[in-house]
Parts: C-alpha cells; structure tokens; sequence
C-alpha cells in the first residue's frame, strides 16, 4: 500500500480471548482500498471474531484495529462500513424497501428510493422492494442482507459468508457485485469457506487458524505449481515435476521423436491445495 | 435523538405489524366489558339491598374495592405489555441475529437502548392511564363513585410500568428472553406478595412484616406507586368504610413519602444507565 492512502481496514497485533478460549492470538490484517481480500480458516479459526471485531461489534483484548483510519467500532468507522453477517435475520414483517429504508436512516444516507432500487438491482431483487421479508427465501434474504451492506456508500464491506444460502446464479451476481466494488475503491474482506469462490474473485487471500494469520498472499502466489500435461498421439503424458518454462523444449522433443502433439497444459494446484497444505499441514 | 426516534418507530411498528396492540386492544376492552358488568352489578344489588350495617357506605366501599381491583389488573396488564415489547431487546434480538445489522451502524448503543425504552414507554405508559380513566369512567356512570384521587394512581401506574420497562431492558443485556421474563414476572409477583405481606402485617400490628414490606417495595418502586396510587383512590374515605376498605387487598394502607416520586424516577434512571453501560460492555 502507497503511503499517504487510508488503508480500508488495517489491524495490528489483534488479541481476543473468551474467558479460557483464545480466539485471536495476534492477527496483523490490511484490507487497502479497491482491494478483495478473502479470509479462509477452518471453523473456530477465529475468523468471525476478526470480522465482528473490524465492525464494533465485539472488543479486542489487545490489539487495535481502523476502518478508513478510524478505530474500529468507533462512529466514524461504523459509518464507513458496511457489514453482513454470517447469522443474521431482518424482520418477518418488514418489506425489503423498509429494510433498507431504515438503514438508510441510521447511516444517514440522502440516496432516498432511488438508492434503494438501485441495491434492490445490483442483487438481482429488482422489483421485490414490496415483498415483505418473511416471504422470501434464504437466498433472497442474504441477497437482501448484501444491499443493506451497501448503503451508504461504505468504504469497507465486511462480507461473512455472503453466498452460504446462493444458488450458482446468486454467487455469479455476488463476483459481479464484488468486482464492481472493486473498481469503486471499496475494500472488501470476504469469509467464506467456498474456496472457489475466493479464488475466483480476490486480489489477496489470508488464511487463518487457531486465531494466527499461517499465510497470505495473492491466490496464484499461494498455489503450487503442478506440472505438466501433454496430449499427443500416444495418449495424455503427465510431467509432474515440470514447469510453464520446460513447455517448449518438451514439445521439440516430442515432435523430434515423431510424435504429434495435440495439446499442452500447465497445471497449477488449487487454493485448496494451499489451504489445506496451510490449516492440515500445521496439525501435522 | 433522532435515532432513538428511529430505532422507537422501528419497534413500534413492529408491535402494530406483529398485532400486538391490536391483541392487547380487544383483550383490553374485553377487560374494561367484565368490569362494566361487575360494576354494574354489584352498584345495582347495593341498590336492592336494605343497607345492612348503618355506619358503613356501602357504595364507597364498593367503589374503592373495585377501583383498587381494577388498579391491580391495569398493572398486571401493563406489565405484561412492558415484559414483552423489552424482553429480547438485547441478548434475545442478538441470539436471533436481528440486532448486529442496527448495531454496527453508526448509532451508538445507548440510543438504541434509548429507543426501545421511548417505544415502550410510548406504548405502556399511555395504555395504563388510558384503561384507569376507562374504569373511573365506568365507576362513576355504574355507582355514581369518584375516587378521592384519579392524578396519583394514574400517574402511579404509569411510571411503575415504565420502571418495569427499565429492569427488563436491563434484564435483557444479560439474560436472554425467556429467562428474562421470567425474571421479571417472579420481580413483579415478589413486590406484590410483598405489598399483600404489608397489608397484613398493617392489620395484625407486626412490624417485621410492615418494615420488610415497605423495603421491597421501595426496592422496586413499581410496587411502591401501586400502593400509594391504591391508597389515594380511597384516602377521602373515612370512618370504618376507610378502614375496611384499606385493609382489603385492594385497599392501599400505606401513604407513601414525598420522596417516592424522585426515588422512583431515580431508580428507573439507574436502571437504564446500568443497561447502557451493559449493553456497551457485551459482545455481540
């Protein structure tokens, strides 16, 4: 991060313990603006601790954290963000537009009903503004969960397991809603435990357990390299310990010895690879 | 202020959309129609009798009796309506996940607390007054009877619901829902045991059971109004129909002190001060 650029969220040395439980044992975390950062872990990792702590809604035992340069929890960061939770409910009897209404109210937003329908739009709930929220299903009630995050204009949107309740289509307008954060500057920290979908759509990934950061880094850096597959006239040949680089030198010797070459391909291991090689490998 | 103004529209119309009131405004006016008719009858069979004992009027006794009786429902009633518009304000609407979406916006907890005791307030305290003027009303067209006081008991009812509203927001920061009415409903039956024990202890001359009475019911104020209230309804009543009449169950023996009004106004105070600083210590 440049210096002189407000760092959407920043947290350093963050400790949170539950009377004989450590939940957070000294996470430093930057979410920079514009920037996508998926927060993987198993469950207990401490994950949604660092999340609730970053929104004010729980108190670090030690540590600090800012959102857009103001303590964390304080009302100037709350104002900055926006936040959806894993466990969260609106109201039955509310309609989607009062949901939102209310919100807009509290985060003193000016973008009135035409912000309103605008959300509605970017989640795929276009024209369900009237439709009360005990009717809707799960998946519709998170899309809704993710426009009330939004309003306001938040800075840094806190997302934890945004997709949990979504169906293909419904994850596909999350990417597209995330990459569009993306290019309004917004930082997003994204939980969730679909590791394809971090992988797909974050410039960073940070993989915690047992309440420590155990590595982070951007999700081609964290992957391993996993050879190469050559598809010729004898059948498919694995080289598992060669590189993007050898491509070319194999292909001349193949075609050397006589034989046709109908496609090559770099594998790369998967995020998952590098998760579990992260979270198991620690357990030994 | 003006959130808490959004945050008590909030659960007001929740109470409207979730027909709360519309319950509690047809059992009120099944209530206010028993009453009628019992008023009704026993004015009438006074009227029918020969008068029995000279030196007791009936009709005051009467009277006083059934504003004391109708005093103890309107309370129980009000408490009722306190315990449940406030009962999950806090840990309950957190384990439901309704509470972290308001939380993290940027209004401070305090107003969101402050909200939820403007909204039922707002609700229980005009409730009360308005079915105890309803039953002077029916009183007097019934047995021509006016209380020696209206202003007292019902400004009496009307700051012991709110005190109640207080400690079951307070109670609601650190039990969840059901534990918390439960907690108050045992609170309030606690005062009026302790009200009755009085009574008794006033008749029979014991003073254990005068001073223990008096210091419960100062502990909790609710039951300390709710005894003045009763005794000014039939404080003009002299002779042995005064008597009588404040030694009944429905009858108040005690005038409280001037101090009780500041007292109790100060207690509810604490209450909702030692809300907040709960509130604002808990995770969530």
């Amino acid at each position: 991060m440049s210096p002189g650029v407000t760092l959407a969220l920043s947290a350093r040395g963050l400790r949170k313990r539950y009377g004989a439980t450590t939940a957070l044992d000294g996470v430093d975390l930057e979410v920079g603006a514009g920037e996508l950062v998926g927060l993987l872990g198993p469950n207990g990792a401490g994950k949604s601790t660092l999340v609730k702590i970053a929104c004010g809604l729980v108190r670090p035992t030690a540590g600090e954290a800012a959102v857009a340069g103001a303590p964390a929890g304080s009302a100037a960061a709350r104002a900055a963000t926006g936040y959806l939770a894993e466990l969260f409910r609106f109201p039955g009897w509310a309609r989607a537009e009062e949901v939102l209404a209310l919100h807009q109210r509290l985060v003193r937003s000016r973008g009135g009903a035409a912000e309103r329908e605008a959300l509605l739009e970017r989640v795929g709930l276009a024209g369900e503004g009237r439709r009360r929220v005990e009717t809707m299903s799960k998946g519709m009630q998170q899309r809704l969960g993710i426009a009330q995050a939004l309003i306001g204009e938040p800075r840094l949107v806190l997302l934890d397991e945004p997709t949990s309740a979504l169906d293909p289509a419904g994850r596909r307008t999350v990417r597209d809603l995330l990459v569009g954060l993306r290019e309004q500057g917004v930082g997003v920290l994204l939980n969730s435990h679909l590791l394809s979908e971090v992988e797909l759509v974050c410039d960073r990934v940070v993989i915690v357990d047992r309440g420590r950061v155990v590595t982070q880094g951007r999700p081609h850096e964290l992957t391993a390299p996993g050879g190469v597959e050559i598809e010729t006239s004898d059948g498919v040949r694995r080289l598992p310990d060669a590189r993007r680089e050898d491509v070319p030198g194999i292909v001349r010797a193949l075609v050397a010895e006589g034989v046709d070459v109908y496609g090559v391909r770099v594998v790369n291991g998967t995020l998952e690879d590098a998760y579990l090689a992260a979270v198991v490998g620690r357990d030994g | 202020m003006s959130d808490a103004v959004v945050i008590a529209g909030h659960a007001l119309r929740e109470a409207v959309r979730r027909r709360v009131l519309l319950v509690v405004g047809l059992l009120t006016v099944a209530f206010l129609g028993l009453y009628a008719l019992a008023a009704f009858q026993v004015f009438d069979s006074l009227e029918a009798s020969d008068g029995g004992f000279i030196a007791i009027d009936d009709r005051a006794l009467a009277g006083g009796t059934l504003l004391g009786l109708a005093m103890f429902a309107i309370l129980f009633l009000g408490v009722v309506l306190a315990v449940f518009l406030t009962l999950g304000a806090v840990r309950g609407d957190a384990e439901r996940g309704l509470l972290q979406p308001l939380v993290v916006r940027p209004v401070g907890r305090t107003t969101l607390l402050a909200g939820r005791l403007l909204a039922a307030s707002a609700v229980c305290a005009p409730y009360v007054v308005a079915v105890f003027l309803a039953a002077v009303a029916i009183t007097r067209v019934a047995g021509d009877f006016t209380p020696g006081s209206i202003v007292v008991p019902a400004a009496g009812l009307a700051l012991g619901v709110v005190s109640v509203v207080a400690i079951s927001l307070l109670g609601s920061t650190l039990l969840g829902a059901t534990a918390n009415g439960i907690a108050i409903f045992m609170l309030f039956g606690t005062g009026l045991a302790a009200g009755l024990l009085g009574q008794i202890g006033d008749a029979l001359d014991v003073d254990a059971l005068t001073t223990a009475s008096s210091i419960i019911s100062w502990a909790v104020p609710f039951e300390a109004l709710y005894e003045n209230g009763l005794h000014a309804l039939t404080a003009d009543i002299g002779g042995v129909t005064g008597v009588i009449v404040q030694l009944g169950p429905f009858g108040g023996a005690s005038d409280a002190s001037a101090a009780l009004w500041p007292w109790a106004l100060a207690w509810t105070a604490a209450m909702v001060a030692l809300a907040a600083l709960s509130f604002r210590r808990r995770d969530l």
